[in-house]
């Protein structure tokens, strides 16, 4: 065990790595998803058709394909990236598909007669999104959202296929250079573990925000612990 | 006073509408304590009311009249509105009763846009509101068109639908500082009138989740007449409202519809409400009017059986 420990350079290395692929393939993927997620409830057909094939597209593959083609086959006709970015683009791609469909989702979960308020004011339709469809939605995006993005931070082990240097290449590398084959592997598990409950942690918090401003919960600022608790459940019309 | 109102509204609200249909509803329907009221606020009285406008911002002049000619409505194979005429003088109170299904809320929404029109034509003032002219022609009215029309008109609804994203000011502020263009401290100022108007002046910065449905149905009052807009429609607003908040409410929708002078259509299950509000009744059924005529008329001696028939069930629980 001490072997594995005293590599904690190669873990950390691992571990941002691992951390940079998350945020980057999360902004990708969540710019994508509101994209595409808005693109799916326009009243025109043909912007709904956009939203389809992009989703159907890129959900309907898998990611490490994704990658290969990002990675092997792209150069061969004359588009070269470095490899971070194939497996950021990959990443974002197939996640930002997932993320495109929740968004979609969550606006039409956003009670009619909120649109008729919006008409009733005269609100332009970029008004009625912007103002009020969206930031309720918002609220019913978040806990999906949560499952994508660790979703997502766990998905990036498959870039240590592409010869990327991220955690789960680390544990394997350090598998084979000292033999403690369970050490290894139990301190990546714990790692990828840790990661994910921080990544939690953001949702929580950004959950209690959004709650406090549709007025679901008094303006206090709640504590470390109550936000890992989570939140009691609520429709967005509460 | 019925020559001076028209003359006032010539320009905007004869225009497309046969004059002597409007006129001649409103000598007939002021009840003796209403024709005492209308005085103020109606006709040339207003612009001796500018001080009192400042307090209570509501909303003065010209208001359009409504024209509904050969109106159809079908929801599926459901005809809900069957070739329906009718017409509302400018700065007239009417409020729609009848049984459930009749077409009344359907009425409303078509006035508000929430609803498709099928056929026929809807006047607001001299212009139609789901038709625009191009070319001399009469074609179906684009985004443009409907933004338009849609500023004269404001509405209540019965759930209230305040923004749960916003607290009650902005509520307030958002339509005229997005869509009028008003400045951030004109729109706050305009709000600061309306919730002292309605009475709930201290509650300026509270979520519409703090307060109560009779709060929030205040709240979503001033909210549209934020907007000062000429048409007001008010759908049940007091029907989702907890007995003993109906009569608050309804006392504050009175006093505006004595203060200002907008073209009010109501639908309403409160027959007391609706004779004391209006200038005259529409009782309608299937889609089509059995028996209009001023409250006392209506809800006194009806003439129609099913005018009886519904009055009775309504009173009865």
């Amino acid at each position: 065990m001490a072997d594995v420990l005293d590599s904690y350079n190669q873990w950390l290395d691992g571990a941002w790595l691992t951390i940079q692929l998350t945020i980057f393939g999360g902004a990708v993927a969540l710019v994508l998803a509101l994209v595409f997620g808005l693109a799916g409830t326009s009243r025109h057909a043909w912007v709904r058709v956009l939203n389809r094939v992009y989703v159907e597209f890129f959900r309907g593959n898998a990611t490490l394909v994704l990658l290969y083609w990002f990675f092997y086959a792209l150069p061969l006709v004359g588009l070269r990236f470095t490899t971070m970015f194939a497996a950021i683009l990959a990443l974002g791609l197939n996640v930002g598909a997932y993320g495109a469909e929740v968004v979609r989702g969550s606006i039409n979960a956003v009670p009619k007669a909120q649109f008729e308020a919006t008409v009733a004011l005269n609100f332009t339709p970029y008004q009625r999104m912007r103002r009020v469809l969206l930031p309720q939605g918002f609220a019913l995006m978040l806990p999906p959202f949560g499952n994508l993005i660790i979703e997502l931070m766990k998905g990036t082990a498959i870039v240590s296929l592409v010869g990327l240097v991220d955690l789960t290449r680390v544990s394997k590398n350090i598998q084979g250079s000292t033999g403690e084959t369970v050490a290894a592997f139990t301190v990546v598990l714990v790692l990828y573990f840790v990661i994910a409950q921080v990544l939690q942690l953001f949702v929580r918090y950004a959950e209690r925000r959004v709650d406090r401003m549709l007025g679901r919960r008094m303006p206090t600022e709640p504590s470390l612990g109550t936000i890992a608790a989570g939140a009691p459940g609520a429709g967005v019309g509460g | 006073m019925p020559p001076t109102e028209s003359d006032e509204v010539g320009p905007g609200g004869v225009g497309g509408r046969p004059s002597s249909e409007s006129t001649d509803t409103e000598p007939e329907s002021p009840t003796p304590k209403d024709s005492g009221d209308d005085a103020v606020p109606k006709g040339e009285g207003v612009s001796t009311e500018k001080g009192d406008a400042a307090a209570a911002p509501l909303p003065r002049g010209e208001a359009p009249g409504i024209r509904f000619e050969k109106v159809i409505k079908r929801f599926g194979h459901n005809v809900v509105l069957r070739e329906l005429d009718f017409t509302v003088g400018p700065g007239e109170r009417v409020t729609l009763i009848g049984p459930s299904g009749s077409g009344k809320t359907t009425i409303l929404r078509l006035l508000m846009t929430l609803e498709k029109l099928d056929e026929g034509l809807i006047w607001i003032g001299d212009e139609t509101l789901w038709h625009m002219e191009r070319g001399g022609k009469r074609v179906p009215a684009n985004q443009k068109h409907l933004h338009e029309m849609r500023k004269q008109v404001g509405m209540v609804f019965q759930q209230f639908n305040l923004f749960p994203n916003m607290n009650v000011l902005r509520n307030l502020t958002e339509g005229p500082v997005r869509v009028l263009g008003l400045s951030r401290d004109e729109a706050v100022e305009r709000a600061k009138g309306l919730l002292d108007l309605v009475g709930l002046g201290d509650k300026i910065d509270s979520h519409p989740s703090q307060l109560s449905g009779g709060q929030q149905q205040r709240v979503a009052i001033a909210r549209a007449l934020a907007m000062q807009p000429r048409v007001l429609l008010l759908d049940e607003v007091t029907s989702a409202l907890d007995p003993e908040l109906v009569v608050g409410v309804q006392d504050l929708l009175r006093d505006i519809a004595r203060q200002s002078d907008l073209t009010l259509l109501c639908v309403t299950h409160e027959m007391t409400f609706a004779k004391d509000i209006s200038d005259r009744v529409l009782m309608f059924d299937g889609g089509q009017i059995v028996e209009e005529g001023p409250p006392d008329q209506i809800f006194g001696e009806p003439s129609e059986q099913r005018t009886r028939d519904f009055l009775q069930a309504v009173l009865a629980s």
